[in-house]
């Protein structure tokens, strides 16, 4: 039990700060530019396609810089050419100009690298494990996920806290308009902000496509999970998307570990019920259905918490 | 007091007005009635029932995105639980033998749309704009993900199927031929747009169209704006229900991917592709993509991105959507001032074709070595054979597109011109605001 927990905390957290590394760009730019950027699970997937296809080239190490530059280009392009022309025909026109764009990236990686998964490994300098608790062998490459998370994390705090584009990242997050007025040229930001942002969901890309599948559907299967992490935190607030984004991460792990249903809580259904949709309900595990716990806990931050947990603005 | 009705009241219309509109709907009945006789064969027959189907879907979608200003990503989930209540509705009236006969099944598709969209509606329509669109994809995924884990009710991968002709039978209509099956759709069809149009002229529709454009002040004037995005949200539940019985019906199976993100995506394409601002805009929204769909993917194999580039295209440069291009174009015509727009429009769109001509040629080229890359170099694409290997084909692309774009640029800028010259002495006439 001890171990379980253990295993899945560490698990949990990783695959929360992940999260995060995505949230994070997908709220500053959400927040600067008004515009939720539904591309940006597919930057999460070019990163881990540019990533497999650079590692093959010249090693994962220069993958690990190259593919979030490349894939920060080219989310900076996309602001500068397109989504800048959207922007004067209102939110809805962006919403669906990156809706289209994730349509088209997806087709784009389906084209080039095929629909099934490509053979992405973990560099071998990382390919051992890292320490052993209760009889399980914990990957490094997995620690060195976490540490490259924390890592950033910390960088981002820093950039935000401590510099001068911090404060301006800072001032926009809560009066885009005032920053403007103030005279910073604010095209150059938001470009740099989108780029950035996407950059940084490329980093999580790089990490996670070797531990997870590196596959044409991940934006498709994670992009949905990054909308709950915004609208549980709270759309437009970064501590609100690192709180959501542990939560879910843990809520999801722990989920996936445990083998309880109704049935191994309150006995067998009784066989008059055996064919009916009621077995279905009584005899699904909690492991089972681990996918749909974020959408659960969306439903129910949405019924007693319309805001987000610590979201503020009504958008 | 009632001096003050009676000068607000709008004018009762004139004759000619009447016969107009009445005439459009005649027309449309017609149409729908002669088309099985001018396109006899099985395929179009077909066509024409998978046209009318999304014609309800993206009416029904449009409820939202045009009339209320709600973008949802997750409408396919209506359209899929009406789908599978009327697989289940068919498969038990067969069993049972009981005396509902086959037209009256989309009915219960609809109501399951409305009282699911009524349920799972009260949380989503609490919020509006992109956290609204943000809520109805995480509904939606958790719609279809259930729908997998609850497998005896959506019967897993599989779906579920029914058997349509042993259905009680009302005046001896099996349901088993197309023709009949096409009958259902259009009358299900002309009934779905009357109703649709008929509320959009109601107050409901109009304080629908306020919520849109400014709900801060639908809250002064006394109304909630989010009991007005509920009653719409349920309205176009209840449609897209509809809608999914029908597709049900047709082709006697209902199966997850009803439920899932690409049914949702399509009737989204197929809306704002129409035009969000128009009535008339998802019908020719729907018609188009439908038979874009059924066509291109014949011709080849990566339609899907050519689909997603012209929704790109869409979006950035005509927001209106292909009515909204059209409609642009009214004062114009009646001001007489469109032949001055026409010459620079033939200027620009050679350019424009060329560019395109190189764009699908470079996407064509790297699609043959990434997704066939042993086979033999001399491709067909679009029915022109060309040899993908060639550097010539290379370098056309590559000219194509570059002059092209440089090319259309410049001719794009004239007709920008030509237009405000246009408009301004439509304007003077007084043809335009």
């Amino acid at each position: 039990m001890l171990e379980l927990i253990v295993i899945s905390t560490l698990n949990g957290v990783l695959f929360g700060m992940l999260l995060f590394l995505m949230a994070s760009g997908l709220t500053v730019i959400f927040s600067m530019l008004g515009v939720l950027n539904f591309a940006h699970a597919s930057f999460y997937m070019l990163g881990a396609f540019f990533g497999f296809q650079i590692s093959r080239w010249v090693g994962f190490w220069p993958a690990l810089i190259i593919a979030p530059l490349l894939a920060g280009a080219i989310g900076a392009a996309v602001e500068r050419f397109g989504l800048r022309r959207v922007h004067k025909n209102g939110h809805v026109a962006e919403l669906l100009f990156t809706f289209g764009l994730a349509f088209a990236i997806e087709e784009i990686v389906q084209i080039i690298w095929g629909k099934s998964p490509v053979d992405f490994r973990v560099p071998p300098a990382l390919d051992f494990p890292a320490f052993t608790i209760f009889s399980t062998n914990y990957p490094a490459f997995k620690m060195f996920m976490l540490v490259v998370s924390i890592v950033i994390f910390i960088g981002l705090l820093v950039v935000l806290k401590r510099t001068r584009i911090g404060l301006i990242v800072q001032a926009a997050l809560t009066h885009p308009h005032m920053v403007g007025h103030l005279g910073h040229n604010v095209g150059r930001i938001f470009m740099l902000v989108f780029g950035v942002g996407t950059a940084l969901a490329a980093v999580a890309g790089v990490i996670a496509g070797p531990a997870l599948v590196t596959q044409s559907n991940m934006a498709g299967l994670l992009g949905p999970i990054l909308f709950v992490v915004v609208v549980v935190g709270g759309l437009g607030s970064l501590p609100g998307a690192f709180l959501a984004s542990l939560l879910i991460g843990l809520l999801q792990t722990f989920a996936v570990s445990m083998n309880g249903s109704l049935a191994g809580a309150f006995g067998p259904l009784s066989p008059d019920y055996a064919a009916t949709w009621l077995s279905d309900i009584w005899n699904v595990t909690i492991a089972q259905i681990a996918p749909i716990m974020p959408y659960l806990l969306l439903v129910l931050v949405l019924m007693f918490r319309p805001m987000g947990l610590l979201g503020t603005r009504d958008t | 007091m009632s001096d003050l009705a009676t000068s607000v009241a709008p004018p009762l219309p004139a004759a000619a007005d009447k016969i107009k509109f009445y005439g459009i709907w005649l027309a449309v009945i017609v149409a729908l009635l002669v088309l099985p006789r001018v396109f006899t064969s099985g395929g179009s027959l077909t066509t024409f029932s998978l046209i009318g189907i999304s014609i309800i879907f993206a009416l029904s979608y449009n409820i939202l995105l045009g009339q209320t200003g709600m973008l949802s990503f997750g409408h396919a989930v209506y359209y899929g639980l009406g789908g599978f209540l009327a697989i289940h509705a068919i498969n038990i009236v067969v069993r049972n033998k009981l005396a509902i006969p086959l037209p009256l099944i989309p009915l219960i598709g609809g109501v399951t749309g409305l009282l699911f969209a009524a349920l799972l509606g009260w949380v989503s329509t609490r919020r509006s704009g992109t956290a609204f669109a943000m809520i109805s994809l995480g509904l939606a995924e958790l719609v279809a993900s259930s729908a997998l884990i609850l497998r005896t009710f959506f019967g897993g991968e599989a779906g579920v199927s029914a058997n349509r002709t042993k259905v009680y039978r009302l005046f001896d209509w099996s349901f088993g031929p197309q023709t009949q099956i096409y009958y259902l759709v259009a009358a299900w069809t002309l009934l779905a747009i009357v109703a649709m149009y008929a509320l959009t002229r109601t107050p409901l529709g109009r304080m629908c169209n306020a919520v849109r454009d400014n709900p801060e002040r639908v809250q002064f004037v006394g109304y909630d704006p989010h009991i007005i995005r509920y009653l719409a949200f349920c309205f176009s539940g209840f449609f897209a229900g509809i809608a999914g019985a029908l597709a049900a019906i047709n082709f006697e199976i209902a199966n997850s991917a009803y439920l899932g993100a690409v049914q949702s995506g399509t009737v989204l394409f197929a809306t704002y592709i129409g035009g969000i601002g128009f009535f008339i805009g998802p019908i020719v929204g729907a018609i188009f993509v439908t038979i874009l769909s059924l066509g291109l993917s014949d011709l080849t194999p990566v339609w899907q991105l050519y689909f997603g580039l012209i929704f790109i295209a869409v979006v950035m440069y005509a927001p209106g959507g292909l009515t909204g291009l059209l409609m642009m174009h009214r004062p114009l015509i009646r001001a007489g001032t469109l032949t001055r727009v026409l010459p620079s429009y033939a200027v620009a769109f050679v350019p424009t074709l060329a560019m395109i001509t190189g764009l699908m040629l470079a996407i064509e080229t790297v699609v043959h070595f990434t997704v066939n890359p042993g086979d033999d170099s001399h491709i067909k694409s679009f029915g022109i054979p060309f040899d993908a290997a060639s550097p010539y084909i290379w370098t056309i692309a590559a000219l194509l597109i570059v002059g092209g774009f440089v090319l259309a640029r410049k001719s794009w800028t004239r007709v920008a011109h030509a237009w405000d010259e246009a408009l301004g002495s439509a304007r003077e006439k007084g043809f335009a605001a």
